[in-house]
């Protein structure tokens, strides 16, 4: 019943010839239908309060028989960007990248140079973790009081994207109650990291920002 | 005796094989992570390029624009589109006027607080980080359609779709396996 119902919602979405976006899904045409294409971002409070938690998902609307196939990019770093200082630019960074069958992390540490260009700080290694593969259990790894995962996971993003193609597209008025999630049964490939706050300096609010960079 | 010493050599030379073969292992497990590596995509809040930044070029040049310099060069097409979106438009819930939500907006990050709650409205707290369960988008619409008291056109302040699919962990990788 479910599965037909996302069917139903997805054949329409491709029928009325929408483009599928949302969180930052399938956002931009340089990055749809690749591995740097980052879909959603959370940055949140551990189980251990101590901790901070970072998600990064990329490569959205993947359905069950597509995700085994999903593969991160050794050539993808992607590095998430934390602010304490109140002026958007990163003041630290933690960096994951893939080698083998395994995702490496680096940081936080303070980048070489903020912007646009970087480079893998890897004097800063902070551990690995073997990539989950699609339909096994998860592989965690912990080492120096850092958190690690890499793999398949269900989309956790939600929301009912066609109704609102609709509303923009002025062929409905509202939303409807109950509303339809364009996502549910779909998967993405997620990177968590979990970390000490006491290693991401002493803010009280933090800017935080993922980027994908691509190796030249 | 002399067998001996032919064990001993052989075992020194095994033994340097040996390191020769931990050296390998040990150079494929610490593999190259040389190279420079370039923006490709960007993001802080959910769905600030999906819905405030134009289809194609406009959404690639956003990506690739670093947060700091968002806010001058995307501020005033926020503002556009936030008013298209809804004509209407005075202040939203949290008492911003159109030019200060959109400046707001147009410097995709994520605020997180590194004490207490964190969530992106949880009823109490605000823009203090995003968890998984955080229903972001029926945020997002009551701050761009909700006005000033969040009871302006209620047909579009929520999706009604106020959870995901499948139950989140309470304890690390805290997403669900996938389907």
């Amino acid at each position: 019943m479910k599965k037909s119902k996302i069917y139903l919602g997805l054949s329409l979405i491709a029928i009325s010839g929408l483009v599928l976006i949302a969180a930052d899904h399938i956002d931009a045409p340089a990055v749809t239908g690749n591995a740097s294409d980052i879909t959603d971002f959370y940055a949140f409070q551990g189980q251990d309060t101590n901790n901070m938690v970072f998600v990064v998902n990329t490569q959205g609307l993947l359905s069950p028989s597509a995700t085994a196939a999903a593969k991160f990019d050794e050539n993808v770093m992607t590095e998430i960007n934390i602010d304490n200082t109140g002026d958007n630019v990163e003041d630290l960074v933690i960096q994951a990248v893939k080698r083998g069958n395994s995702m490496y992390f680096f940081g936080p540490v303070a980048p070489g140079t903020t912007g646009k260009t970087s480079t893998i700080k890897t004097a800063n290694q902070i551990g690995s973790v073997e990539i989950s593969q699609y339909g096994q259990n998860a592989i965690v790894s912990s080492q120096n009081g850092y958190k690690f995962f890499a793999g398949p996971r269900d989309d956790p993003f939600f929301f009912d994207l066609g109704q609102y193609q609709a509303i923009l597209g002025g062929t409905a008025p509202g939303f409807n109650n109950p509303g339809t999630d364009t996502f549910a049964g779909t998967n993405v490939l997620s990177i968590v990291v979990e970390v000490p706050k006491s290693s991401l300096g002493t803010a009280a609010t933090l800017n935080t920002w993922v980027e994908t960079k691509r190796k030249q | 005796m002399k067998t001996n010493k032919y064990k001993i050599v052989a075992l020194v030379v095994f033994a340097s094989l040996l390191s020769v073969n931990c050296n390998k292992d040990d150079s494929n497990g610490t593999p190259s992570f040389e190279g420079t590596y370039v923006q490709q995509d960007q993001m802080g809040r959910p769905a600030i390029n999906t819905v405030f930044v134009a289809s194609g070029a406009p959404k690639d040049q956003f990506n690739e624009t670093i947060p700091s310099q968002m806010s001058a060069n995307f501020q005033s097409s926020f503002q556009t589109r936030l008013l298209a979106l809804n004509a209407g438009y005075t202040t939203n819930a949290l008492g911003l006027d159109a030019a200060s939500f959109t400046g707001v907006l147009a410097t995709d990050v994520l605020n997180v607080k590194t004490s207490g709650t964190t969530t992106f409205f949880d009823g109490t707290n605000v823009l203090t980080g995003r968890v998984p369960a955080d229903d972001v988008i029926d945020v997002e619409l009551l701050l761009i359609f909700g006005g000033p008291d969040g009871t302006s056109n209620p047909a579009l302040t929520s999706d009604h779709v106020d959870a995901n699919d499948k139950t989140f962990l309470t304890s690390f990788p805290y997403l669900a396996a996938a389907w």
